[in-house]
């Protein structure tokens, strides 16, 4: 197991007069899987979206730590993998060729052996060589969670996790979650009942708005 | 590496989608044919054609080299960049990228001026080719910071022209008075203090773009 934490430090946000979040203090471990919760435009993504340095919170730190040493943002995108209803990947490429893009991009040699075993674990092996811009939102959506995967990151950003998924697909992806919040820092954001029986601490976005 | 490797997956998905290629190649043609048909048989003086030169490559820039950002922007593909490199690798292959289109599109209408206009004659070509070297260089390091800064914004398309203007504007004065000085046959030597403000220009854009990045790309 991965000795990773993420720390909250007074994180608050506002949009314009508008405030989201304030005074959050949080310290999030690897081995668990923590589960952000509220209602829709609590600022779950918001948080999500800060915690994985897209955007920068109004007032506050978020400090990435593996192994006690504290990453610095230019280094942060290859620690961490992210999964939500806002990320695409590139239509005019096939499956295999996202992935080769991207780990490249990464500055990482293109691991083929664990991009065939994780196209088989999410049934889209057979699919490798056709244009994202054919797939179903089922397929796109397992596409996503094989792009966070890939290069085997130490922190997981899983906001909601299951939307657009059939039963097999949820099924899948509550092991992955399962199997990667053993060794990894999981964090989910949804409302679904079932994504957040998963996770052993809840935070409750509503707390956090007095 | 990894720069290359960002030029690489911009080349492959512009010649699969022909997103700037087409814009820039289209806006060459249309622009050449309606000074062609407006010239018609006048006689038209070398310096008048140096200027027309470099006022197609200018709107030609505009019509194209803001898609390196828009176009991911428009295919929400933004926080899929943001999520697998550093903003400065982003940065500089986009601006490779620019460098590149920039660089095929002004060769294209050097040719292009050579053989449909009988007053485009040069007669310092190394002084005109190292004009056209740090003139093209300015035009895809400036292009490719405000393209990052309007791709977020609604009227890209008025916005990207209007932004560009003034920050273009002393690069392309610059550059018609030194094609002025190829046509003439000027001396290298000669045009040292209009070279200088070029490299100035290329260097100060490329410093201050590697130094704003990180804050457009982030919020």
């Amino acid at each position: 197991m991965t000795n990773y934490s993420l720390t909250f430090q007074d994180v608050t946000k506002t949009f314009g007069r508008r405030l989201i979040f304030k005074n959050i203090n949080q310290n999030l471990t690897s081995g668990n899987i923590y589960g952000f919760s509220g209602r829709n435009g609590s600022g779950k993504s918001t948080l999500v979206k800060i915690a994985a340095g897209i955007i920068s919170p109004t007032k506050g730190k978020v400090i990435h730590q593996n192994e006690n040493k504290e990453i610095i943002p230019e280094k942060l995108h290859n620690k961490m993998g992210f999964v939500s209803p806002y990320l695409f990947l590139y239509n005019e490429f096939t499956a295999e060729e996202n992935l080769i893009h991207i780990s490249k991009i990464r500055g990482l040699k293109y691991n083929s052996e664990n991009a065939e075993f994780l196209l088989n674990e999410f049934n889209l092996y057979d699919r490798k060589n056709d244009y994202l811009k054919g797939f179903s939102s089922g397929m796109l959506q397992r596409m996503k969670f094989i792009f966070a995967l890939l290069h085997s990151p130490n922190i997981l950003f899983f906001d909601e996790p299951t939307s657009n998924l059939d039963t097999a697909g949820k099924d899948k992806v509550y092991e992955i979650i399962e199997n990667e919040g053993k060794k990894n820092l999981v964090i989910v954001a949804t409302n679904e009942e079932s994504d957040l029986a998963l996770c052993s601490e809840i935070l409750e976005i509503e707390k956090f708005k007095n | 590496m990894t720069i290359i490797s960002v030029f690489k997956k911009d080349w492959q998905s512009e010649l699969r989608t022909r997103y700037a290629i087409n814009a820039l190649a289209m806006f060459i043609l249309v622009t050449i044919s309606v000074i062609l048909f407006s010239v018609g048989q006048e006689k038209v003086s070398e310096h008048l054609t140096g200027g027309l030169f470099w006022v197609v490559i200018f709107f030609s820039a505009m019509s194209g080299l803001s898609r390196a950002f828009v176009s991911e922007e428009e295919r929400g593909t933004t926080l899929t960049l943001q999520l697998i490199a550093a903003p400065s690798t982003i940065y500089f292959g986009k601006l490779f990228f620019n460098l590149v289109l920039v660089f095929i599109m002004n060769i294209s209408i050097v040719i292009l001026f050579y053989l449909l206009f009988e007053s485009y004659i040069i007669l310092n070509v190394s002084l005109f080719l190292l004009s056209l070297f740090l003139g093209s260089t300015g035009i895809a390091v400036s292009s490719t910071l405000i393209a990052a800064i309007i791709a977020k914004a609604n009227t890209k398309g008025t916005l990207y022209p209007v932004l560009s203007f003034p920050i273009l504007l002393p690069l392309i004065l610059t550059l018609m008075e030194l094609t002025k000085f190829a046509m003439d046959g000027d001396l290298i030597s000669d045009s040292y203090a209009e070279l200088m403000v070029l490299v100035s220009y290329d260097v100060i854009m490329a410093t201050a773009g590697y130094m704003l990045f990180d804050f457009i790309w982030k919020d």
